[in-house]
C-alpha cells in the first residue's frame, strides 16, 4: 500500500471515506450523462449549421431538450429480439459498450484537489497507479460489445459491420498505444494525476507543445478511429450495411448503442485533453473560496472544444474507404507513432541522442516508403488483393476441384 | 495456512477472483458454441487480473487485459466469425480420435506438476512473496521500474530472442497467406 496515488486512500478506509468516493461515482455518473445529452444536442446543432439546416428546435430553448424527447420516445417503443438473434449474446451487447465508455471516465482529472471535512479530495473518481493503462484496457473492451451485437444479430450486414469493428479497432490500438507511451515517457508517470501536474507550468509544457505536435494528431486520428466516429465510421456506412452493428437493434437497447457512441466522443475529447492539452491546467485569479473552480471551467471549455473538432470532422471529412482506413493505419500512423516515440526517447536522455535517433527514423522512414513504392509498383496481382476482391474461401476449393488436370492450370 | 495470513478483504477477492476462474474454464470446454466459450475465456481472464491485483501485481493485471481479453480473445472471435460458425455444430463425431483419453492424461499431469511445485515452491510475488526475502513488489510506478529494468538488463536476451521469434512468426505468417499469381500461371 505504499504506492497508492489517491491521497485519500493512503491511511486506511472509514466511513468519511467511503462516503466521500460514493458520492464521486454519483456526480461523475450525472455529469456524464448530462454531458452526453448536451454532446447530441450540439453535434445535431452544429452539424445543421454547417449544412444550411435549422436542426432541433422544438423542445427547450434552442431545442436543448430534443434529446430527452428522443431518449423517452425510445424508451417506450417496442423491444424487438429477432428470431435468429443469440438472445443473451444479444441483450448483453449493448451493456458491453456502455460499460467501458463510463469506466474510462472514471480516470480522468476534471479540476485540481479539495478539501472536504479535513480529507485531500483529487476531483476525479479514481487514481489508480496505472493509470492511464485503464484507457487502454477500456478500449480494448469495447471491442466486445460492438463485434457481438453485428454477431448475435443473426443478419448478414450487422456481422459484416462488426467484422470491419474489430478489424479496425484492432488496427488503430497500435498507433493509440505508441502515442500514450510517448506521453508516459516525457512524464515518467502513468496516472493521469502526475500527467496533467507535470503540463500545469504552461503552455510550452502542454504534451501538445512538449513532444512536437505530431502525437497529439497521431492520437487524434487513432481515437477517432477507435470509437467509429466519422470519417472512420465504415461501421455504420448506412450506403453500403444497411446500418451497421445495430441495424437489428430497437427500442432502449438501440439508446443505449447511441448513448455510448456520444460517451465515448466526449471520454475521448476529456482523455486528449487530460494527455496533451493540460487537462484542467490554465489561469487561475485568487478568489477566496472560488479558486478550486477555475480548473474544473477550464477543462470543460478545453473539452467543449475539441467535441466540436469531432463535430466538424464529421461536417466536413468524407468517408474513408475500409482499405483507406486499414492503409492510413498500419502504413502510415503505426511507423510514425514508433519513429516519434524513438526520437522522443532520444532526446530524454540526450539532445546529441535525439538527433542521432532523429536521424535513423528519417532514414529508416525513407526505406519503408520506398519499399512500399516497390510494393506498390508490382501492381495488385503480386500482393494480397484487397479483401473486398477475394474470392471466398468456398471459390478458392471450387475452382481447385473443378480444374481440368489436363491443362495443368489453376485457372 | 491462507485463512491464517491474509485478512477477510483479501480473503473476498481471492475467492472471488477463484470461483471467476474456474466459472470461466468450466465454461470454455462446456459450452457448445465457440462464441459462447471464448466469451467465457473473458471471464477467466478478469480472474487472473483480479488475483494479479489482489497480489500487487497493477500493470500485470492491466496486460492481463489489454493483451488477452483486449487483442487475442477478440482476434479469437474475429476468426470464428470470419469463418462464420455454424450455430448448432455437428458434434456426433470426434474431429481427433482419442483426444478425451490424451485430454485426461494431460490434465493430471499439469494438476500434479501444479501441485508438486506448489507443495515444494514459496510464493513468487505479492505479501507472501519469498522470493524478494519478505519484501513484496512495490505497487504501480515501482513495479513497473522493476519490471522494465529486469527486462531490459537481467533477461535482455531472452526479451529480444522473443522479439525476433514474434517477427518471425509474423513474416512467415505473411508468406503463407499470400498467393503469388504470376508462379500458379507458370505450373
Amino acid at each position: 500500500m505504499n504506492a497508492l496515488a489517491d491521497p485519500l486512500l493512503s491511511s486506511g478506509v472509514t466511513w468519511a471515506i467511503l462516503l466521500i468516493v460514493l458520492v464521486k461515482v454519483v456526480v461523475a455518473f450525472a455529469v456524464v450523462m448530462v454531458a452526453v445529452m448536451l454532446m447530441v444536442w450540439f453535434e445535431r446543432k452544429a452539424i445543421s449549421d454547417m449544412q444550411s439546416r435549422i436542426g432541433p428546435e422544438r423542445w427547450g430553448p434552442f431545442g436543448i431538450l430534443q434529446t430527452l424527447a428522443d431518449g423517452i420516445k425510445l424508451f417506450f417503443k417496442e423491444d424487438i429480439v429477432p428470431a435468429e438473434a443469440d438472445r443473451v449474446v444479444f441483450k448483453a451487447a449493448p451493456y458491453l459498450v456502455l460499460i467501458p465508455a463510463l469506466v474510462t471516465f472514471s480516470i480522468v482529472p476534471v479540476g485540481g484537489t479539495v478539501t472536504i471535512a479535513g480529507h485531500v479530495v483529487q476531483l476525479q473518481v479514481a487514481n489508480p497507479p496505472v493509470g492511464i493503462l485503464v484507457m487502454l484496457a477500456m478500449s480494448g473492451l469495447s471491442v466486445y460489445g460492438v463485434m457481438l451485437a453485428g454477431w448475435a444479430s443473426g443478419s448478414k450486414y450487422p456481422l459484416l459491420s462488426s467484422v470491419r469493428a474489430s478489424a479496425q479497432m484492432i488496427s488503430y490500438e497500435a498507433a493509440l498505444g505508441l502515442t500514450i507511451v510517448t506521453v508516459a515517457l516525457a512524464t515518467g508517470s502513468l496516472t493521469t494525476r502526475d500527467i496533467v501536474d507535470a503540463q500545469a507550468r504552461g503552455v510550452w509544457h502542454w504534451n501538445l507543445v512538449h513532444l512536437g505536435v505530431v502525437p497529439f494528431i497521431i492520437f487524434l486520428i487513432a481515437i477517432t478511429a477507435e470509437s467509429n466516429r466519422p470519417p472512420f465510421d465504415v461501421v455504420e456506412a448506412e450506403s453500403e450495411l444497411v446500418g451497421g452493428y445495430n441495424t437489428e437493434y430497437s427500442s432502449i437497447r438501440f439508446a443505449l448503442f447511441f448513448l455510448a457512441e456520444f460517451m465515448n466522443t466526449v471520454t475521448a475529447s476529456a482523455m486528449i485533453v487530460t494527455l496533451f492539452l493540460g487537462g484542467p491546467a490554465g489561469w487561475a485569479p485568487h478568489v477566496a473560496y472560488l479558486r478550486w473552480i477555475f480548473p474544473i471551467l477550464w477543462f470543460v471549455a478545453k473539452t467543449a472544444a475539441l467535441a466540436f473538432t469531432y463535430v466538424w470532422f464529421r461536417g466536413a471529412l468524407p468517408r474513408l474507404r475500409y482499405d483507406q482506413v486499414m492503409e492510413l493505419g498500419w502504413k502510415r500512423l503505426i511507423p510514425l507513432s514508433l519513429g516519434w516515440l524513438l526520437i522522443v526517447a532520444g532526446f530524454l536522455v540526450k539532445p546529441a541522442y535525439g538527433f542521432a535517433t532523429a536521424a535513423a527514423v528519417i532514414f529508416a522512414g525513407t526505406l519503408l516508403s520506398r519499399a512500399f513504392e516497390i510494393g506498390a509498383a508490382r501492381g495488385p496481382d503480386a500482393v494480397l488483393t484487397p479483401v473486398g476482391e477475394r474470392p471466398s474461401p468456398e471459390e478458392e476449393v471450387r475452382r481447385y476441384f473443378d480444374a481440368d488436370p489436363d491443362q495443368g492450370s489453376g485457372q | 495456512m491462507l485463512a491464517l495470513t491474509t485478512t477477510w478483504p483479501d480473503l473476498l477477492v481471492f475467492v472471488t477472483a477463484a470461483a471467476l476462474i474456474v466459472v470461466g474454464a468450466l465454461g470454455v470446454i462446456s459450452l457448445r458454441n465457440p462464441v459462447h466459450s471464448a466469451l467465457s475465456l473473458i471471464v477467466t481472464l478478469f480472474g487472473v487480473a483480479l488475483s494479479f491485483l489482489e497480489q500487487s501485481a497493477d500493470f500485470l493485471a492491466a496486460v492481463e487485459i489489454i493483451v488477452y481479453a483486449g487483442a487475442i480473445v477478440v482476434l479469437i472471435l474475429f476468426v470464428i466469425m470470419f469463418l462464420g460458425v455454424d450455430r448448432h455444430p455437428r458434434d456426433e463425431v470426434e474431429p481427433l480420435v482419442g483426444q478425451r483419453a490424451f485430454a485426461a492424461v494431460g490434465a493430471i499431469v499439469t494438476v500434479g506438476g501444479l501441485v508438486f511445485l506448489m507443495a515444494r515452491a514459496h510464493w513468487v510475488t505479492g505479501v507472501m512473496s519469498a522470493s524478494t526475502n519478505g519484501t513484496p513488489l512495490a505497487s504501480g510506478q515501482g513495479e513497473i521500474t522493476q519490471l522494465g529494468q529486469s527486462v531490459f538488463t537481467t533477461y535482455l536476451i531472452a526479451f529480444e530472442v522473443t522479439a525476433a521469434l514474434l517477427i518471425i512468426a509474423v513474416l512467415g505468417a505473411v508468406q503463407l497467406a499470400r498467393r503469388d499469381r504470376e508462379s500458379e500461371v507458370e505450373q
